[in-house]
């Protein structure tokens, strides 16, 4: 018995490096960031002794004495201008009319010489319970506007999702773009990444294992470093383009760098491994005499290829173009040094919020949309692969 | 005999190695030809030259009188089953014995009903919406050899398509194929190296050795008659000895062995008198008694070991120049290690090989 419990403490020990890891660099991060999207402590920070009381409020009754005392307390305390603003806005975005009717208090509690007794006595308004209800939900520290703005929505004045104006709507232009060069990225990776897969697994030898450290090898080399090296690549006066200009067969530079162009010829070289090596994994895996047997079955190549070959590889083409699509839609270093302004993606959105505007609240909101897009692909992926035929 | 299937000249590289060198073999129509040979012989690369997977570095392969060397696997109309039987994993029974019909372009219900036809004939009917990880390798035998006829294909060629079963199955298999190949009239080309199942099975034996035909015949031929000492010693066992020929008369040839005793056995062409040969005599021909007897063919030994195995006695003979090993049958007396016998065997019982 004792020993037992012994044997389960030491695995128990031997786990939690492992335990500490994941909860300390991965779920921790994970979880603050999901709560920073949809957290807004502003108004609870400027009306902390408002919100000690009307935690006790009912919602219908007419305003207590408290309470009013309260409110004008903590609204005498406030220094930050700002933050008076932005506390106005969402007030007045909850319930039209707060607008006037703050300016009109916070200038009646300014005036020093004859002090208000009671908010009522300011302004009538302040009897509607409706004022204070949206002082109580602003008082919430949770919001869905980060996850609406995320998406290009917000709320209006009546407090129903709407879409943001124009100008304030470049995300989901963003997200769209994001997707698009992913899917893009990941189109071109099967295309090159799949014979590449054939043919290394149908050699032998030092040749397959050339080839497949040719696709190994730029693994082993920085992100930063490979795309540097398109970067020179690219150049108008790159290497690509003095070649072919040397070789005659184009007159003036092409423009192949900042642009849509040279984001996805670097972006398919990065990712490439990513394509090439679950597919190859699973192609060792298949008899090497199916084609064969489908040939003298009749079959001719093409035939045999997509009866045969195919449907058994697609597994394995699948979960890398799972792999790149999700590593894809999650680049920053390569659009921002070969694209142009127009080929910016995701997450250099994101670490605008995070470091140059430090808006956390939008930074983690648009990480989430991320994340929801991934795991939607990924159960899609599960689903098709826990079906597949050919599995044994 | 119609030639249906020629290899003229045939000469195969890996490289610089040579697997198959200058063969010819001519196989008729509606004939059952096993390839037999020990490992590496190179029998599998004739078959696959012959199937199309791969190409003879020299040489000609004729079909039916045309050349089909450059002719590809998918157009030579070849039914080929494979040892480790190559069922497509993501196929069902049904659909794998259906697709050499579809790419032959015929319609949904006549397939269907080739298809439960072949099922028939390889009682799988029941089987047909199974995968092929979910049968026995009995069971895939039968699909790979169903799918392989189901398209009436004009050759059927078989590597070894028994090595991974049992030996009952072996056995139920090598009757149900030879029942097929009578049934249905088909050329079948057919690769062991199970010297047994060639013997069973096959019309006419080709013995294979580093790449070249030693022998080919019925299979009363290649075990009977041995042309090589390379055949002798491969199919079944046999007691090869060592002597000169001292006079050839006909068919017959007297060999004086070493020990000076003369034998008289069969001969073929080719052996001259005062030539070094082999004498092949199969343990299972061979009489022992204790006394001198009548045949013609009578050696001096003693018994060394004596061993029952069951269907039959196996003793080992020896006297002053050579080993011996008799089979006797399990009804004949046993003898006691010691004991003087005379070994005796008649003329067409043994043979000259020459060396
Ligand atoms: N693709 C290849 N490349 C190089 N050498 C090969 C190749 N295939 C076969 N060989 C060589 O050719 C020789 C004959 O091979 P083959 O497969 O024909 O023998 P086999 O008679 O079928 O033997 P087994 O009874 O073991 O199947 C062997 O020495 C083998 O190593
Ligand atoms: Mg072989």
């Amino acid at each position: 018995m004792s020993g037992s419990s012994s044997r389960m403490g030491r695995s128990l020990l031997l786990l939690a490096p492992l335990f500490l890891f994941l909860m300390g660099f991965f779920v921790w991060p994970l979880f603050s960031m999901m709560s920073q999207a949809v957290s807004d402590p502003a108004v609870l920070r400027l009306l902390p002794r408002t919100a000690e009381i009307m935690g006790d409020w009912d919602r219908e009754s007419p305003p207590s004495m408290p309470m009013q005392t309260a409110l004008m307390e903590d609204l005498k305390a406030v220094d930050d201008d700002q933050a008076l603003g932005d506390m106005v806005r969402r007030l007045n975005s909850a319930r039209s009319g707060f607008r006037t009717l703050m300016s009109k208090t916070t200038s009646a509690l300014g005036d020093a010489a004859s002090p208000p007794p009671d908010l009522v006595s300011i302004d009538k308004r302040w009897e509607k319970p409706e004022f204070w209800i949206a002082i109580a939900d602003a008082l919430s520290p949770l919001t869905d506007r980060n996850l609406l703005a995320a998406v290009d929505l917000g709320r209006n004045s009546a407090g129903a999702i709407e879409h943001l104006p124009a100008d304030q709507s470049v995300n989901r232009v963003i997200l769209v773009r994001t997707f698009w060069i992913a899917a893009l990225v990941t189109f071109f990776c099967a295309c090159i990444g799949f014979p590449y897969a054939i043919i290394a697994a149908s050699l032998t030898g030092w040749k397959r294992d050339l080839m497949l450290a040719a696709v190994l090898l730029p693994l082993w080399t920085s992100l930063l470093v490979r795309t540097a090296a398109w970067f020179i690549l690219l150049q108008e006066q790159g290497l690509i383009n003095d070649f072919l200009r040397a070789i005659g067969l184009i007159d003036a530079p092409l423009a192949l760098i900042f642009n849509r162009t040279g984001v996805i010829i670097a972006m398919t070289h990065v990712l490439l491994p990513f394509m090439v090596l679950p597919i190859y994994s699973v192609l060792i895996t298949i008899p090497k005499n199916l084609m064969p047997a489908a040939a003298s079955l009749g079959a001719p190549p093409i035939r045999a290829f997509l009866r045969v070959l195919l449907p058994l590889s697609l597994r394995g083409v699948a979960s890398g173009g799972l792999l790149v699509f999700i590593s894809a839609i999650g680049y920053y270093i390569t659009p921002a040094l070969i694209g142009g302004p127009g080929d910016q993606m995701i997450s250099s959105i994101i670490a605008f919020y995070a470091t140059g505007s430090a808006n956390w609240g939008m930074a983690g909101a648009l990480g989430m949309v991320l994340l929801v897009a991934t795991l939607l692909l990924y159960s899609v992926y599960a689903r098709l692969s826990s079906d597949e035929p050919g599995r044994r | 005999m119609a030639e249906f299937i020629k290899f003229d000249r045939i000469t195969k590289f890996y490289g610089p190695l040579c697997v198959v060198e200058n063969l010819d073999l001519s196989i008729a129509k509606g004939e059952f030809v096993s390839l037999l040979g020990p490992s590496g012989s190179g029998k599998t690369t004739l078959l696959m030259m012959l199937a199309g997977f791969e190409q003879a570095t020299s040489g000609k392969i004729l079909l039916d009188g045309a050349a089909i060397n450059d002719v590809p696997t998918h157009k030579r109309d070849m039914g080929v089953v494979f040892q480790s039987y190559a069922l497509f994993p993501h196929m069902t029974v049904g659909e794998n014995i259906a697709f050499p019909l579809q790419m032959r372009g015929i319609d949904k219900a006549e397939t269907a009903a080739r298809v439960k036809q072949a099922l028939d004939m390889v009682q799988l009917s029941t089987l047909a919406d199974r995968r092929p990880s979910q049968l026995s390798g009995g069971q895939q035998q039968r699909v790979a050899l169903a799918r392989a006829l189901v398209f009436e294909p004009r050759v059927v060629l078989m590597d070894e398509p028994l090595g991974a079963l049992d030996k009952q199955l072996r056995e139920q298999m090598q009757l149900d194929i030879r029942e097929l190949h009578r049934r249905l009239g088909l050329t079948i080309v057919f690769v062991t190296h199970d010297q047994s199942e060639a013997l069973t099975m096959s019309d006419r034996v080709a013995v294979f050795n580093k790449g070249k035909i030693e022998q080919i015949g019925t299979p009363r031929q290649v075990y009977d008659e041995p042309a090589t000492r390379f055949v002798a010693e491969f199919i079944g066992e046999t007691n090869l000895v060592e002597g000169v020929v001292e006079a050839i008369e006909g068919r017959e040839a007297t060999v004086r062995l070493p020990n000076g005793a003369q034998i008289v056995s069969a001969v073929s062409d080719g052996v001259a008198a005062g030539q070094g040969v082999y004498l092949s005599i199969r343990p299972e021909r061979i009489d022992l008694a204790e006394a001198r007897g009548a045949a013609r063919n009578v050696l001096e030994t003693e018994v060394t070991d004596s061993v029952y195995q069951g269907d039959h006695l196996r003793v080992q003979l020896q006297n002053e120049a050579y080993p011996l090993i008799a089979k006797l049958g399990r009804r004949s007396r046993e003898f006691a290690p010691g004991t003087k016998v005379f070994a005796a065997f008649s003329a067409g019982d043994c043979r000259v090989i020459a060396p």
